[in-house]
């Protein structure tokens, strides 16, 4: 049931002014420069992983150190299917679903063999789980040219929908429209439909069933929940999240390598929603979105500013980042250890109105 | 006489070389209160865990509701109809009291993820009717005023009573208490006692472990007595009370 609140006018304004925000922001990135909606794209396919990851982590309290392979999953599941490699090109609004599942089988695969494992043991077996898929992908060369190995897949098909490509420019309304720009727009929609999916799944019979887990499994089990089942209905739907991930950076990438799907991207999808506050998709979205634009603007003030002081380049841009980055992490652990926006205890307004009558 | 609601036959459970459990076999009866007590490591605890899946049996078997009960996994005996509290409170701390009863329907409610996500008039009826049971049953408790705070800012006594409401969330015919008044004092444990009798009155079987011998005796119909892993008498508690091998294995001879 849904909480039922009294909206002001205020909120549906509010609500307004930032989908118009939304809508206007890839014309005010493109005045900076198209790259920045490239990095506006990618930093929301990264709150898109990391949604997908805060079901396993932050409902179920599982702790995945592998996520990068189901997003690996998806990516190569697109290019195969949609790239000269094998000569098929089917549109990606099949082959989208097709990443998903075969991600939730993955996660199902993974999720199998871990279900009495906790904490650390767990982390340990699904990061061994990622480098497997990494090296699979790596090697799949031979004997059947499968992944193409290192050197990756190349000329993978953009996103061609009712007749409109996004791998060039167009003219809409008198508008110029880039590629990425249309990408931000699709991705903008996907992610609606994720935080939707997100939210319900949160208020259900399954949702409470996942913090329940979190909470005691023990209890969890004692109250006759079917804890296996749960258990790999999250990995299932956590992974069908990161092969969207996947399926959409291929078609914007148009090349893909293992070199994408390293220990590292699951290190910085996790730390996204460690930073953003486990279980709380709002805090999720903001760590994804925190962490994806500060490198970059790093990048872009860490140089000037170095030369500007020292006439010349004394660190170097990466090296800052991981510094920056690592600081960040102990800050937040020492000082918000349940993340910047924490799961709120939350009120159901709807069940304190039952409770006093 | 009333109709058996649970059998155990021979019950043994042994880990390694210790018996912690050596041919139990007891019954309860429909709509009783059978109380199940024994000093410290007799085994009373194990019983449990044995009863409700969390340990499985070395040997013997139980029949519930006049069939067969096969104890492979904790929610297929939820799913039968036996719910449990812990004599250490596990509660879903950090779930509101309303949201650890919601959570005690999910062996009687069906939705699954399409339902959820695409929630439509079956799934929301379902939501529905899972929180209005909850409400109802914090009001059974007596802690409806605290449906909307978090399991774990509960006082203790509100603790075993939220814990009581979320194990009669999975509309069970045999609530098995495993220590309820643990901890709790003169008053809190009297306000409990009056929680179990409506209970029973209501129709439902218990199965009470307790230490507190004034409360067993005065509460429960039938009382079985463990020392050591087997059950040394069965009976009504004024003849427990006067049997002298209990009356031995509480003092010592």
């Amino acid at each position: 049931m849904t909480p039922h609140r009294p909206h002001t006018p205020g909120y549906f304004v509010g609500i307004a002014l930032v989908a118009l925000a939304l809508i206007a922001l890839p014309f005010t990135l493109s005045a900076a420069g198209t790259a920045w909606v490239r990095i506006t794209n990618l930093a929301i396919l990264f709150v898109l992983l990391s949604l997908g990851l805060n079901i396993v982590v932050g409902y179920a309290g599982l702790l995945d150190l592998g996520y990068v392979a189901f997003y690996g999953v998806g990516a190569y599941v697109y290019a195969l299917l949609a790239s000269p490699h094998f000569g098929l090109h089917l549109p990606f609004w099949i082959i989208l679903p097709i990443g998903a599942a075969l991600a939730a089988f993955f996660g199902v695969l993974l999720g199998a063999p871990t279900l009495k494992l906790r904490g650390d043991y767990l982390a340990i077996v699904t990061l061994g789980f990622g480098e497997i898929v990494r090296i699979f992908l790596n090697n799949l060369s031979q004997p059947v040219n499968i992944t193409n190995g290192p050197q990756g897949i190349a000329l993978i098909d953009p996103v061609r929908l009712g007749g409109i490509g996004f791998g060039q420019s167009d003219r809409f309304f008198g508008l110029s429209f880039s590629g990425p720009m249309k990408y931000y727009y699709l991705l903008m929609l996907l992610l609606l439909l994720v935080i939707a999916v997100n939210l319900r799944l949160q208020n259900s019979r399954i949702g409470r069933a996942w913090e329940a887990i979190r909470e005691d499994e023990m209890a969890a089990r004692a109250v006759g929940i079917n804890t296996t089942r749960i258990k790999l209905l999250a990995f299932a739907m956590g992974a069908s999240f990161g092969g969207v991930a996947g399926g959409m950076f291929s078609a914007i990438q148009e090349f893909i390598s293992p070199e994408s799907f390293v220990l590292t991207e699951s290190v910085m999808i996790l730390s996204m929603v460690v930073l953003g506050g486990m279980g709380n998709i709002w805090g999720v979205i903001a760590g994804a979105v925190l962490l994806s634009f500060v490198p970059e603007l790093l990048r872009y003030t860490v140089v000037p500013l170095q030369m500007a002081l020292f006439k010349r380049t004394v660190i170097e841009p990466e090296v800052i980042r991981m510094l920056l980055f690592g600081l960040a992490l102990v800050l937040m652990m020492r000082f918000r250890p349940a993340g910047l926006w924490p799961l709120r205890v939350r009120q159901r307004e709807f069940g304190k109105q039952a409770a006093v009558k | 006489m009333k109709p058996v609601l649970l059998e155990a036959r021979s019950v043994c459970k042994h880990f390694g070389g210790v018996r912690a459990l050596h041919e139990v076999s007891l019954t309860i009866r429909q709509g009783e209160i059978y109380g199940l007590i024994g000093p410290n490591g007799a085994g009373k605890t194990t019983l449990f865990n044995v009863l409700t899946g969390l340990y499985s049996a070395s040997s013997g078997a139980f029949q519930f509701a006049g069939a067969p009960l096969a104890i492979s996994a904790p929610h297929l005996v939820a799913q039968a109809g036996i719910a449990r509290t812990f004599q250490n409170i596990r509660l879903f701390a950090n779930m509101t009291a309303l949201e650890n009863v919601m959570v005690g329907r999910h062996v009687r409610t069906h939705a699954g993820i399409i339902g959820a996500v695409l929630r439509g008039a079956a799934t929301r009826a379902e939501e529905a009717a899972i929180q209005q049971r909850a409400v109802e049953l914090l009001h059974y408790v007596g802690i409806a005023d605290r449906a909307n705070d978090l399991a774990r800012n509960l006082p203790y006594g509100d603790q075993r009573r939220l814990e009581i409401a979320r194990a009669l969330a999975t509309d069970p015919k045999l609530l098995a208490l495993d220590e309820p008044v643990a901890g709790m004092n003169a008053t809190e444990t009297a306000a409990l006692r009056v929680l179990i009798e409506g209970l029973r009155a209501d129709g439902l079987t218990i199965l009470l472990i307790e230490h507190d011998v004034k409360l067993v005796m005065g509460l429960c119909d039938r009382v079985a007595v463990l020392d050591y892993g087997e059950k040394i008498a069965e009976d009504v508690p004024e003849k427990v009370q006067r049997n002298p091998q209990v009356i031995e294995a509480y003092l010592g001879a």
